[in-house]
């Protein structure tokens, strides 16, 4: 019994050790992998960090491809996509999780609808609309696009977090004489300030790694996105798959991303929640 | 007089500025080949020395590496009646799927020109008669073997039937797993994919068993020596070749290959270059030829064909330009330049005779028969329906070398398959 | 009469909230949706030009209730998402307790939890693909050296260790997703309530099934209503790393080697209409089994 007891926090430990490498080893594989040679990826046996380090997979990321144009068009993307899937997601959160009205039911769930059909389905008839609206290669047919899986889901989460906001506040808020859009940005998107971020980041996260619409609607550089990008990436043949730069521009993509997105998830939240729920 | 030699002047100087004006404005013609790297340069710089010389523009677009990817992407495009690319680089089994979108060049190439290339390479780009692409560079699959184990165990020449192969490939492996333990003997392509249908119909074809679908469009793959070919690879597994073989594409055999724990491969030309690259394991160590066969009277050697073809789209505003633009791709020198500085294999027999090209590549020459000789994969005979069929295919095969079928069932299964996917005819 | 003008206005109100979101999923969904219903009442080749649909009415869907593949494929897909989601929902679930909680390693743990997330799918699945190997890959090398199984194993290979191996992928990736949105569900339940609990000494197992578990519901549903939908809709893990085998495909994997390979628009356009009826049905139920309401 006492053994358990010294046992439980070693094994808990061991787990949550577990866990963690489960998580982030294939990244620190990545990151080896980007540093090795051509040959020396495939070597057995397996070498767990390169015989000399190799850089010029790194510059030969940025050589081949406009690498830097591409990081650009994910970044506009995927950020103009997820601040309209909030702006839109949290109007018509305040509306399903508030209000009543008829027609509410049919509505909330035809949005979830939307988003349940297989993406290669509506990719025939997403080219046809997007070249007749004019915005084939362009940004907007991406942001445009991608609104068929986020805007679905941004709706439902921030949903379910306006429910759970006592009502008492909003009521006294209507009793001051605010007006609804009064209401709903000063007093409940301080309070839903975990799910607008965590919404925001999976938006983000959704449309930065999305592939399909992505090669379909771009043809070149203009508006082409960093999977596309890593997609087109060959070596001296058709068959060669130039592992050592897919693995150096996946290491470029992520690690800045993952910085951005720890900066934003600490700051916004601490700084939105501090002044709501104890006020 | 006078006014006479002015009317002249001004008639000629109104010619001369008007064609002037009509050459020096040119069309932009759209051309998609090759993925971001060595195709897409080199595309690019032929291109561009059309570009120069033609007084048009050139805009050439990266396409996805994937295969798979790229054909999606150009049958959406094609299906939507786009005109944004007006020359396409398809693979050698795309004119019978996309050959209604693209224009019959036998309307623009003079016949002589079409002489030119292998006939083998015009027959797989004509569709009912209409010529849908031009033969840009080739591919087939040839064997890779150690010359130096080779040696080492005491064999003086490459196998010339599957059985020499499996026997020498034991031994290696029996001799090398002593100092290395995950050496293999043959890795070849066994994942369920397009792939598989190039590697079994090599081996099919090598047992004198037939091309799944003949010329006529008769389904001809459910005979004894396909089941023989069948059986023979089903044994390899978890022998010769390691149980993972049928998850491999290309690039995983090579990575067995070139790390140096295989004696034999199955591939297409691509990997000799890398595997003489300068950190290469094995540099300097192997060499090539063309694939066993059977060792029945029926035996052949068989290498199926791969390589990319250039059509124009029938939607293109500039079809004029754009075959312009292809005949020059294909022409003799810039099929000469890609080969000596890029090892793309050409599709003129010229070419493989010409002295620069020999010394500057030299398996090429040695390879020439094996060229030659490739064997088609059905998509010309099974226009729009070649998909099924090699989906059908691999699948059977596939189920054959995991042990789930007996070779004899899997194929008699896949005969009706293709009998009603064929339908009233394909 | 106040009442219902009161009710009226704010009916109006939602209903101008509401206006942004739906006319630009009507824009942007219904033309493609509509399309691919109507193309399912079709038989049409994508490489036919012009375009030749022939009326065949409920003939694909017909077709459809014997193909073989489909059920396979069905099955596949059933097996793979209630197996990937409920893995993910109890790592997920145990890495946003981890990080809610006063932790040490935290900070650690909160950026460790991001990364699968972060890496783009496109390469994720290659690069996992190329983990699994059976000459050359780390994973096995990984097992060798740690004496965990005698031989290397053909991951992608073996019939039966192919879907563990991309349902462990799958979780992989996707944990991310589950861990972030129950963390924000976590964070938005008020200390006050824990600490009242602890003050009536109930344990922390007691704390968590009375208080987090019912008040992490909302947030617990919108979680697995979408990594449901989404696992159902599976693609690119098992296109990358095992093709289209029977062995795995998914009903996603099937369509789309209808619509995009054969050119089947009319049964490809069924199969994705099928797809879509499925998820529908995993929806209700779990809408009936946590009995939520909407109103």
């Amino acid at each position: 019994m006492r053994l358990w007891r010294l046992l439980k926090p070693v094994l808990f430990y061991l787990l949550v050790l577990l866990v963690f490498l489960y998580l982030v080893f294939p990244f620190y594989w990545a990151v080896v992998s980007s540093l090795k040679s051509p040959q020396e990826l495939f070597a057995t046996p397996v070498t767990y960090w390169p015989t000399h380090l190799r850089w010029q997979n790194y510059v030969d990321v940025f050589t081949m491809q406009p690498f830097g144009r591409n990081l650009l068009n994910s970044t506009v993307v995927a950020g103009l996509t997820t601040l309209i899937a909030l702006l839109f997601g949290s109007f018509a959160g305040y509306a399903i999780g508030r209000f009543r009205f008829p027609g509410k039911r049919p509505v909330y769930y035809a949005i979830l609808a939307v988003s349940m059909f297989p993406q290669i389905s509506v990719l025939g008839g997403m080219y046809v609309l997007i070249k007749s609206l004019g915005l084939y290669n362009t940004w907007w047919a991406l942001i445009f696009s991608y609104m068929i899986f986020t805007l679905p889901f941004t709706v439902w989460v921030l949903t379910s977090f306006v429910r759970e906001i006592p009502i008492e506040l909003e009521e006294a808020a209507y009793v001051d004489g605010a007006t609804p859009m009064q209401v709903l940005f000063m007093v409940l998107l301080p309070l839903m300030a975990p799910g607008l971020v965590t919404a925001g980041l999976l938006a983000f996260i959704g449309a930065w790694n999305e592939f399909l619409f992505a090669l379909t609607f771009t043809v070149d550089d203009r508006a082409r996105t960093v999977p596309v990008a890593i997609a087109f990436f060959s070596g001296a043949s058709q068959y060669e798959l130039p592992w050592a730069q897919i693995m150096a521009a996946s290491v470029i993509v992520t690690v800045p991303l993952i910085v951005l997105v720890l900066i934003f998830q600490q700051r916004i939240i601490a700084g939105l929640t501090a002044g709501a729920v104890k006020g | 007089m006078r006014g006479g030699k002015w009317l002249k002047a001004l008639l000629t100087f109104g010619l001369l500025a008007f064609g002037g004006i009509s050459t020096a404005q040119g069309v932009t013609v759209t051309i998609s080949c090759g993925s971001v790297g060595k195709g897409y340069n080199f595309c690019k710089e032929g291109a561009e020395a059309w570009a120069k010389r033609t007084g048009n523009k050139v805009r050439v677009l990266a396409s996805p590496k994937s295969t798979t990817d790229r054909l999606a992407l150009y049958q959406q495009q094609l299906a939507a009646g786009s005109d944004e690319v007006d020359v396409y680089m398809i693979d050698v089994i795309w004119p019978g799927i996309l050959g209604e979108f693209f224009v019959d060049l036998n309307k623009y190439v003079d016949p002589k020109v079409k002489a030119e290339f292998f006939p083998a390479l015009i027959k797989a780009n004509t569709v009912d008669g209409r010529l849908v692409g031009l033969p840009w560079f080739t591919d087939a699959g040839i064997l890779y073997y150690r010359k130096d184990l080779l040696e080492k165990y005491g064999f003086s020449d490459p196998p010339k039937t599957w059985d020499e192969l499996k026997m020498m490939a034991e031994k290696i492996q029996a001799g090398e797993r002593k100092a290395n333990p995950k050496f293999w003997g043959f890795v070849w392509q066994g994942a369920p994919y397009e792939g598989l249908t190039c590697d079994a119909l090599e081996w099919i074809y090598s047992y004198g068993g037939g091309t799944i679908v003949d010329e006529e469009g008769n389904i001809t793959v459910n005979n004894p020596r396909a089941a023989a070919a069948l059986k023979m690879a089903k044994s390899w597994v978890n022998t010769i070749s390691p149980p993972g073989v049928l998850a491999y594409m290309e690039e995983e055999a090579r990575g067995v290959w070139q790390a140096g724990n295989a004696a034999f491969m199955r591939n297409w030309p691509y990997a000799y270059a890398l595997g003489n690259s300068p950190e290469s394991p094995i540099k300097g160590k192997f060499d090539v030829t063309v694939l066993p066969k059977a060792a029945t009277p029926e035996g052949r050697h068989a290498a199926t064909l791969g390589g990319w073809q250039l059509a124009v789209n029938r939607f293109s505003k500039h079809k004029k330009e754009a075959v312009d633009l292809i005949l020059y791709l294909t022409s003799y020198n810039e099929q000469k330049r890609r080969a000596i500085y890029g090892s793309y294999l050409p599709t003129r027999p010229a070419l493989y005779k010409d002295p620069d090209v020999l010394s500057a590549v030299p398996f090429m020459g040695r390879l020439y028969d094996v060229f030659v000789n490739a064997v088609p994969r059905p998509s010309a005979q099974t226009k729009k329906k070649y998909n099924q069929v090699s989906a059908a295919f691999w699948t059977a095969v596939h189920s054959v070398l995991e042990g789930k079928a007996s070779a004899e069932m899997a194929l008699r299964q896949l005969e009706m398959q293709l009998k009603r996917i064929k339908g009233a005819g394909w | 009469m106040a009442r219902r003008s009161l009710s009226a206005r704010r009916a109006r109100v939602a209903w101008a909230f509401l206006l942004p979101t739906v006319l630009t999923l009507l824009a942007v969904a219904a033309y493609p949706l509509f399309r691919t219903v109507q193309l399912s009442f079709f038989q049409a080749n994508l490489l036919d030009y012009p375009l030749r649909p022939r009326w065949v009415g409920l003939a694909n869907y017909a077709f459809m209730l014997q193909d073989a593949y489909w059920w396979i494929s069905l099955k596949n897909t059933v097996i793979f998402a209630v197996s990937s989601v409920s893995l993910e929902t109890v790592l997920g679930l145990g890495i946003a307790l981890l990080v809610n909680a006063r932790f040490p390693l935290r900070g650690l743990m909160r950026t460790a939890m991001l990364i699968p997330w972060a890496i783009p799918t496109v390469v994720s699945a290659q690069m996992w693909r190329w983990m699994y190997n059976d000459v050359y890959g780390v994973i096995n090398d990984l097992l060798l050296r740690l004496h965990l199984i005698q031989k290397p194993l053909a991951w992608l290979a073996d019939p039966h260790l192919v879907l563990p191996a991309i349902i462990a992928v799958d979780v992989w990736k996707t944990t991310p997703f589950m861990a972030l949105l129950l963390l924000a569900g976590l964070q938005s339940i008020p200390e006050e309530l824990y600490e009242a609990a602890t003050v009536d000494g109930a344990s922390p197992v007691q704390q968590f099934w009375f208080i987090t578990l019912p008040l992490l519901i909302p947030a617990l549903l919108v979680a697995l209503i979408f990594r449901t939908l989404d696992a159902l809709r599976v693609f690119d893990v098992i296109y990358v790393m095992s093709g289209v085998n029977p062995s795995t495909m998914s009903m996603s994997v099937y369509a789309r080697q209808q619509l995009v390979d054969f050119g089947a628009l009319g049964y490809g356009s069924a199969l994705s209409t099928g797809i879509f009826l499925v998820i529908a049905l995993f929806v209700v139920l779990y809408l009936t089994a946590l009995r939520v309401e909407v109103d």
